[in-house]
């Protein structure tokens, strides 16, 4: 009997991701057939618009130099996104502990999502050479302003009555941040991380695009320039792959960090 | 009247008001005055909006009074919250924290070490019926043992007066009558001193030595009925002629308010 019921309850974590992953697999594979179709059929220049095959057979040839162009893609994106998430954090408790800052920051930080990246981007290449740091502070620009948005909501989203039980129990202020506050900001916290790595991505091809010795980006712009657009698509579809990746590993992170709040989650919903 | 030793914890003439501004004031509490006697269970009732919980938030020191003082064990002790455990009316177990670490959270903000903090609270857990839950979360537990856990976590910590906010008012009425008939059971065995808010007169009757009735606001005490029920109270007690006696008088107190804070 015990054996039975093991047998029942395993599959059906394995199903759930099985269900999630099937219809954008589906989806996507339907795209890239009518593609392929359509390109075959219709006789379309490869410089133009390559078939899906040629673009999967040119970058399967070119593998090595896409690869040695993604790993400093990848390095700029983590250290830019650790940047941002280290500015996030300090500016999001500091407010939290400061109405008066709050005050001084947040219309600021507002602003500062109106700075137009694709103007300052060059001129980062002009001030920072062609190295990591431009690449960096792009990455940080673009990426920690939902994050710190994100933080401080969270903080402010703890239930008010959490905050006067932990007062009726003698926590000071700090108390009061450690035990309620910040798990409470976490759920938001991984929403906002979500949002930022997927931003980040983007920021780095982008600010590699405009000048850089290696990346994607700058391989993209190289290949346009030589009319290789299988190429180029070649290395949208690994910089695509690098960003799903970085988005499930938050998943991860999100499951091993609040473990309790997925849990909770399911068993209010079933 | 003299009286050998003070009452465990009194209230004096607590009033206080909002500034709605536009030079209005808004007074809530007017004069509210009332004790109890160490080891007593105090009951709350009043029309709804009539300042109870405003009353509960200044007993444990969330609020300031706008004058009046509160004593215990007759020295003032208004705006201190260190006398009171305050259970709200949300049970407010956190989900990051299991049972255990919930019971036990009171204790560690006030200093104690994580170790002898779990290891108070884990005594307790059999008598509040959560034995073999220590490690369960919150959200594996029913409403009942939940609201178990709550009181479990205000209890632990000590203090000398227990401030109950409706704990059990989101309950359904049957896990409701379960929770009182096993709070009586627990009361009878240990000499805490507490103050109960309720909307259920039944409630405030079976499980309270005196039941203050508040007025409408702004609230003063309108009626302060003394239950002289046995204990340990049985259920049974609840159908009888005393238990509704004292029902129909609270009841018709309650109703002249009620009618009151309605006219204009």
């Amino acid at each position: 009997m015990k054996n039975s019921i093991t047998v029942k309850l395993a599959p059906a974590p394995r199903m759930t991701v099985l269900s999630a992953l099937a219809p954008p697999a589906a989806t996507l594979a339907a795209l890239v057939i009518t593609w392929q179709v359509a390109v075959t059929a219709g006789g379309v220049q490869p410089a133009i618009l390559p078939s899906p095959q040629r673009i999967l057979q040119q970058g399967w040839e070119a593998r090595t130099t896409i690869w040695e162009n993604t790993l400093p893609t990848l390095q700029e994106t983590l250290l830019g996104f650790a940047v941002s998430l280290t500015v996030a954090w300090t500016l999001a408790i500091l407010i939290d502990f400061s109405p008066g800052l709050r005050r001084a920051l947040v219309p600021l930080l507002v602003a500062s999502q109106a700075i137009p990246i694709i103007a300052i981007a060059p001129l980062m290449v002009i001030w920072f050479g062609f190295g990591m740091l431009p690449k960096v502070i792009v990455i940080a620009l673009v990426t920690f302003f939902p994050v710190t948005v994100g933080l401080i909501d969270g903080f402010n989203r703890t239930d008010r009555d959490a905050i006067n039980l932990l007062r009726s129990m003698g926590a000071n202020r700090w108390k009061q941040f450690v035990y309620v506050r910040l798990p409470s900001a976490l759920p938001s916290f991984f929403t906002a991380l979500r949002i930022g790595i997927a931003y980040a991505v983007t920021g780095a091809i982008f600010a590699e695009y405009v000048g850089a010795e290696r990346g994607l980006g700058i391989y993209m712009a190289m290949m346009k320039n030589s009319f290789r657009t299988d190429l180029v698509l070649a290395a949208v579809a690994v910089t695509a792959f690098v960003s799903v990746c970085l988005f499930l590993l938050t998943y991860v992170a999100e499951r091993a960090i609040i473990p309790w709040h997925s849990k909770a989650r399911r068993s209010w919903h079933g | 009247m003299v009286e050998a030793t003070p009452p465990k914890i009194e209230l004096r003439g607590i009033c206080k008001s909002f500034l709605l501004g536009h030079g209005q004031v808004r007074s809530v509490l007017d004069d509210v005055a009332f004790s109890a006697q160490p080891g007593e269970f105090v009951a709350v009732i009043g029309p709804s909006g009539c300042g109870k919980s405003t009353m509960f938030n200044i007993m444990a020191g969330l609020e300031t009074a706008s004058s009046g003082e509160i004593l215990v064990d007759g020295d003032v002790v208004t705006g201190q919250h260190e006398h009171f455990a305050y259970m709200p009316q949300k049970d407010l177990l956190f989900p990051w924290r299991s049972i255990l670490e919930n019971t036990s959270l009171g204790l560690e903000v006030a200093g104690e070490t994580k170790k002898i903090a779990r290891a108070r609270a884990a005594s307790l857990f059999a008598a509040f019926g959560l034995s073999g839950f220590e490690d369960s979360h919150p959200f594996e537990l029913s409403g009942g043992m939940r609201q178990r856990a709550a009181l479990l976590r205000t209890v632990v910590q000590g203090r000398e007066v227990l401030l109950l906010d409706e704990p059990f008012g989101a309950l359904d009425s049957l896990t409701r009558t379960d929770m009182q008939s096993w709070l009586q059971g627990v009361w009878s065995q240990n000499a805490w001193t507490a103050v109960l808010i309720t909307h259920d007169i039944r409630e405030a009757i079976y499980l309270a030595d005196r039941v203050v009735v508040l007025s409408a606001r702004p609230a003063c005490v309108r009626l302060n009925l003394t239950i002289d029920l046995p204990r340990p109270r049985a259920l049974s007690m609840t159908t009888s002629a005393e238990f509704a006696g004292y029902e129909r008088t609270l009841l018709a107190t309650l109703h002249e308010e009620t009618r009151s804070s309605r006219a204009p």
